[in-house]
């Protein structure tokens, strides 16, 4: 009856059953959302840390929303303001927030591995917002979730993953949600943007040919061309990526006609994606990722934070 | 493990056939006829009862009162110190504002849920008053709540359970006081806990 997870830092630790009660608590959680009063007092008394060491705007406000309409108490903590400035050791920091006597750390961090090893450290529950290049597994639940809302399930269904893979945290959860959930992923890159190890992530085929694949493709998962994270040149020129790997205008023919778009924002218009298939209405289920993220943090939330380890079943 | 043991069975799929209809009557007359009236049940055995009286109030005054299910989940009062409850799903596909409300649920104990039920039927909308319709009291309550609508009063002691069980969604209709597990807490049986009971 009770979730079996205490944190949320590696989505291959969840089962596909786990990962569908998930999603389907976030579907319940859509009731909540379209009220006037948009608030249940379910989260009432427990405090939350929003512990965010490199820029964040989308996911920490959409925690922000998720901690809010649960009614917990939640504390920002991060960016330039916290004390690893003035050289306090992580485990230091860690130790002083447990002493205000939190329930939960929702860590974002530009190391791989830091969210683990706060859980380690605090013994509260953990939720990994994006750590480096490994993981942010709310990200992939809100993508699962809007692709199973349009799509209605997982088993069979043909996922392309196109872009920046070797920079990509999304993919790093991405992916293994998929293959959990019964889908196919083929990853389409240029061969400087793919990671040396793509067989980890599990994805089915790798490919260069954008064309060759998008017919066979019922869901199309573009990543952001991370410039800021870019070394060297991967690619000559952001034009010629656009042509490449870009979901252009023209390539809308080659879709399948009821194939959908994702991207997990912020979008580069001109550059992965044409404002065309951006904003295209029958197609782009961007704005509803944006808010599947709401629902799918609340879910988190709920299912993490209700009850503790020995509590009785009803 | 064996299952928990049934000490008594208080009422059969008829006594609660007769119980709602006395129920629908009772509801009627009290509001003097369906006039802004609106059924609401509480999942996850409330909501079959509320559609039951709905379908009794349609063949006694003829008119269909609008029907909605509430998921309390989020408003219980034991959320942080017991385990996240499935969530069932809240719909109530109509504007509450202004009506008259009755809650519909099974068994009637502490009250705690329908405090919870309250809370959560405010956060909908403003209802012009909520009146309260259970198919069982077994008493003990812990809140000053009380039914105006009661199909039965069933003492029980604080050890027991009462449950009660649907054909719909069990596969036999009862209700039954059970002697309870140490430890186990007195909420409603899991749905289907009657399958194969002829």
């Amino acid at each position: 009856m009770g979730f079996p997870h205490k944190h949320l830092i590696d989505i291959s630790e969840y089962s596909a059953d786990e990962i569908m009660q998930l999603l389907k608590t976030a579907e319940s959680f859509k009731e909540v959302n379209e009220r006037r009063i948009k608030q249940v007092p379910t989260l009432k008394g427990a405090t939350i840390v929003n512990m965010f060491n490199e820029p964040s705007t989308r996911t920490r406000s959409s925690f922000e929303i998720a901690e809010k309409r649960l009614s917990a108490n939640s504390l920002n903590f991060g960016g330039s303001s916290t004390s690893s400035v003035k050289g306090e050791s992580l485990s230091d920091t860690v130790e002083t927030l447990c002493s205000y006597k939190i329930d939960m750390i929702i860590v974002r961090d530009k190391h791989a591995g830091v969210p683990r090893k706060i859980a380690d450290l605090s013994g509260v529950h953990v939720i990994d917002a994006g750590d480096g290049k490994h993981q942010h597994p709310t990200q992939a639940l809100l993508d699962l979730y809007s692709i199973w809302e349009h799509k209605g399930s997982f088993e069979g269904l043909n996922v392309g993953v196109v872009g920046d893979i070797s920079h990509s945290r999304v993919c790093g959860s991405l992916i293994p949600a998929l293959k959990i959930m019964g889908a196919n992923v083929c990853v389409i890159a240029p061969p400087t943007l793919i990671p040396a190890n793509v067989e980890v992530l599990g994805a089915d085929s790798v490919t260069s040919d954008f064309d060759s694949v998008l017919p066979d493709l019922d869901a199309v998962y573009m990543l952001r061309v991370q410039r800021e994270r870019m070394e060297g040149a991967p690619f000559p020129s952001l034009r010629e990526y656009n042509m490449m790997f870009g979901l252009t205008q023209q390539r809308d023919r080659l879709m399948k006609p009821d194939a959908i778009i994702c991207h997990p924002g912020p979008i580069n218009r001109g550059v992965e994606l044409d404002s065309f298939m951006a904003d295209h209405p029958d197609r782009s289920v961007i704005l509803d990722q944006v808010y599947a993220g709401i629902l799918v943090r609340m879910a988190a939330l709920y299912l993490l934070l209700g009850g503790s380890e020995d509590g009785i079943t009803a | 493990m064996s299952g928990p043991l049934v000490k008594t069975t208080c009422m059969n799929e008829e006594d609660i056939d007769r119980a709602l209809t006395r129920m629908a009557h009772q509801i009627l007359e009290a509001n003097h006829g369906a006039q802004g009236l609106a059924l609401v049940g509480i999942v996850t055995r409330g909501d079959i009862l509320a559609k039951r009286l709905q379908d009794k109030i349609e063949q006694i005054e003829g008119v269909r009162l609008p029907l909605g299910k509430l998921d309390i989940s989020f408003y219980r009062d034991d959320f942080m110190t017991h385990f996240a409850p499935e969530v069932l799903g809240t719909d109530i596909p109509f504007d509450i504002d202004g009506m008259t409300v009755v809650l519909v649920d099974d068994v009637l104990y502490t009250g705690r849920t329908i405090r919870a039920a309250l809370d959560a039927l405010m956060d909908i909308g403003r209802p012009a008053s909520v009146q309260l319709a259970v198919l069982v009291d077994r008493g003990h309550r812990e809140l000053p709540i009380r039914a105006d609508y009661v199909g039965k009063n069933v003492p029980s002691a604080s050890d027991e359970s009462v449950r009660l069980f649907l054909k719909d969604v069990d596969g036999a209709s009862a209700v039954e006081i059970l002697d309870m597990d140490p430890g186990q807490r007195a909420g409603a049986a899991p749905l289907g806990a009657k399958e194969g009971v002829a």
